[in-house]
């Protein structure tokens, strides 16, 4: 019997320190994004709806559409791949590097790539890999993973960090203060950038009828892997895609104003292809890896509007849940609501094993309410709750149920036992040399035993 | 081969989809916030850039008082500006390379290149590869100067989304670098310009 569920652990475990930083972090995104919205807006909500039927007509289309981008793309000069699994993708990659004897390259912030873990394959592969979003470059020193899809470093703080700067001999005095950690990061970054022979991007949309790659950063860290290198490798996802150039207006107020309360991501920037001739700065060839990786089991599925998600974060920072677990509860890139139903539906043979991420919801709603292409989460968890059960997967609660059986079905039993189990009353059953019940009674007190009172309680008003 | 596999993965998992939804049409101001698209094009992108905490410049005295002020001395021109604003910081004694030498980024303070337009609504500068001279210049100085014409200023961003033009490579760029990767506390000037200048000309 399973007693508990694994991302409970994760809540129970996470340090005070930790987790404040994830509830000051997701609250203070909430606020900005409901503030930005409804200052600009008089009916935010009708923006969302019109996005979600954009997303949805294409996502029902997308063979014609992921064909059509194909076309734009190689019109433009871009040279296009496929990969069907996180195999296929890894090996992709590697090999337009190894085309290109790349031995060192920048990498900006990309959810495809940490889904197929590239940057441990191409570490293995002898390929310098450096991470340049500043959280993602602070996560790599730490050999940590990303806790939230916008600020993969939430559950950190100043502290931890300049230690890291410290240890990894980025800096050669411990200084906590943000504005100096970033410094020292610019100085750091900038000379890889200049040394780098490629960079791998992944990309927020991409139009099929022009072949634009968006690309949108803060930082402009993709803008700067981008312009001293020769060589440009955008990882993508087959969902990515819009069909006109004019749809991307509707995902561009939406994504900066969800994500961090911004009208627009500082850099925004549209790439169809190889840096024009003039241009002295900027790679000269592009090569765009579409990637699969279960995205078409998941349309198969009763759950496809989740592969309308643009990853703005604006649920994990609602969710009650997820601010008292941290991303790290997800066991996966993806973490918080949309990682609840996006997680177990993508990494399907692990289906069983995150299984209870559905369940870690109190289906407040929150979610769908914040949801910037109105994806119905809730409707979503439910029906992977519906599917664990269906499956037979077991979850926790479930007891053994044929003892219980043979007693429900003999009265007589019944009544010896619910007498005798009072008992229980006067055992130290606490200390029972049985393990699941220790854990079990070590976060619980049982209540007295009052077996069979109810009969008599019965039995005694029909004298009276 | 990979192709393949996904396509016909597509088709059979497109099957399943009872009702396909339609492609929704939009008026394009459905997407405008009044707000922020109030005044004129050019009041609204100052407005908006000056939000995003970017600079809105049309004197070159505010730009060579500004240079001078933070100490920096040394900068990249784009030739073709020279005659526009170049020769006029030449004379007020700061130093300007037409070239940008990869070898030596760190010298150049400020970078002044040439930006194809602007947004209003959002006071993002609009950056091309046919007309930027060359984006390193743009990107790396601490102080990035885009000059552009008051007649390029789309008001709202559908505009500029629908006069993205034939360019293999355009930038939106609103305000400086930022991060708030720390503690959620906004840092200026991470990768990219600490401080963004648009400097209007007629």
């Amino acid at each position: 019997m399973i007693d508990h569920q694994l991302i409970d652990t994760y809540a129970r475990e996470i340090s005070e320190e930790k987790q404040t930083s994830v509830i000051t972090g997701s609250s203070a995104s909430t606020e900005k994004r409901k503030a930005v919205l409804f200052a600009d807006y008089e009916d935010p909500d009708s923006l969302r709806k019109l996005a979600a039927k954009i997303k949805d007509h294409t996502l029902h289309h997308l063979d014609l559409y992921l064909e059509k981008a194909e076309e734009s793309l190689i019109r433009n000069g871009v040279k296009v791949h496929f990969a069907d699994t996180e195999d296929d993708a890894r090996r992709s990659v590697l090999s337009i590097l190894r085309k290109h004897d790349v031995q060192r390259l920048t990498k900006s912030k990309s959810m495809a790539s940490e889904e197929i873990h590239l940057n441990a394959f191409l570490i293995e592969n002898g390929i310098e890999v450096l991470e340049s979003d500043l959280g993602e470059f602070i996560l790599q020193l730490d050999g940590d993973e990303p806790s939230h899809i916008v600020r993969p470093i939430i559950h950190k703080n100043r502290r931890e960090i300049a230690r890291t700067f410290q240890r990894a001999g980025i800096a050669a005095d411990y200084n906590d203060d943000p504005e100096v950690i970033t410094r020292r990061a610019r100085v750091h970054l900038r000379e890889k950038y200049m040394q780098a022979q490629a960079v791998i991007t992944g990309g927020n949309f991409v139009s099929a009828e022009s072949g634009r790659v968006v690309l949108a950063t803060n930082e402009g860290n993709s803008r700067f892997g981008l312009a001293p290198t020769k060589l440009h490798i955008a990882l993508i996802g087959i969902e990515k895609l819009v069909p006109r150039d004019r749809d991307l207006g509707v995902f561009l107020n939406l994504l900066g104003r969800s994500a961090t309360g911004q009208q627009l991501t500082v850099y925004t920037e549209f790439i169809s292809g190889p840096k024009d001739e003039g241009q002295p700065s900027g790679p000269e060839e592009m090569h765009v890896v579409f990637m699969n990786n279960g995205r078409t089991d998941v349309l198969a599925s009763n759950c496809r509007e989740i592969l309308r998600c643009i990853r703005c974060s604006a649920c994990q920072n609602v969710c009650p849940v997820y601010r008292q677990a941290s991303g790290h509860a997800y066991r996966s890139p993806y973490g918080g609501p949309i990682g609840a139903v996006l997680s177990p539906l993508l990494f399907g043979d692990r289906f069983p094993a995150l299984a209870d991420l559905p369940k870690a919801s109190s289906l407040c709603g929150a979610c769908n309410e914040v949801c910037p292409v109105d994806i119905p989460i809730p409707d979503l968890l439910l029906r992977l709750r519906d599917k664990a059960k269906r499956d037979h997967i077991p979850q926790p609660g479930d007891l053994p149920m044929a003892p219980f059986a043979t007693l429900a079905t003999s009265p007589a039993l019944w009544r010896t036992a619910m007498t005798m189990s009072k008992a229980m009353n006067h055992l130290p059953i606490e200390v029972a040399p049985v393990r699941p019940l220790q854990d079990w009674l070590g976060q619980r007190t049982l209540p007295e035993w009052r077996g069979g009172d109810f009969r008599k309680w019965l039995q005694n008003r029909r004298k009276a | 081969m990979s192709r393949d596999s996904i396509f016909s993965k597509l088709r059979a998992s497109l099957e399943s989809v009872g009702e396909k939804t339609l492609l929704p049409d939009f008026d394009d101001s459905a997407l405008v916030s009044k707000v922020r698209t109030t005044g004129t094009p050019r009041e609204a992108f100052e407005r908006n850039l000056t939000a995003a905490h970017g600079r809105v410049m049309d004197e070159p005295g505010d730009l060579i008082d500004f240079l001078k002020i933070e100490g920096l001395a040394l900068g990249y021109c784009d030739p073709s500006l020279m005659e526009t604003i170049g020769n006029t910081l030449v004379s007020a004694g700061l130093e300007l390379r037409t070239t940008f030498e990869r070898a030596n980024y760190e010298d150049y303070r400020f970078g002044i290149t040439r930006a194809t337009g602007g947004i209003a609504e959002t006071g993002s500068l609009i950056l091309d590869d046919t007309v930027t001279s060359d984006r390193m210049a743009a990107l790396s100085p601490w102080v990035h100067i885009a000059v552009l014409s008051e007649s390029d200023i789309h008001r709202t961003l559908p505009d500029a989304v629908s006069n993205l033009g034939p360019s293999r490579n355009i930038i939106w760029v609103t305000g400086p670098s930022k991060t708030a990767d720390v503690e959620g506390i906004l840092i200026e000037g991470v990768h990219g310009p600490g401080e963004q200048i648009a400097f209007i000309v007629a």
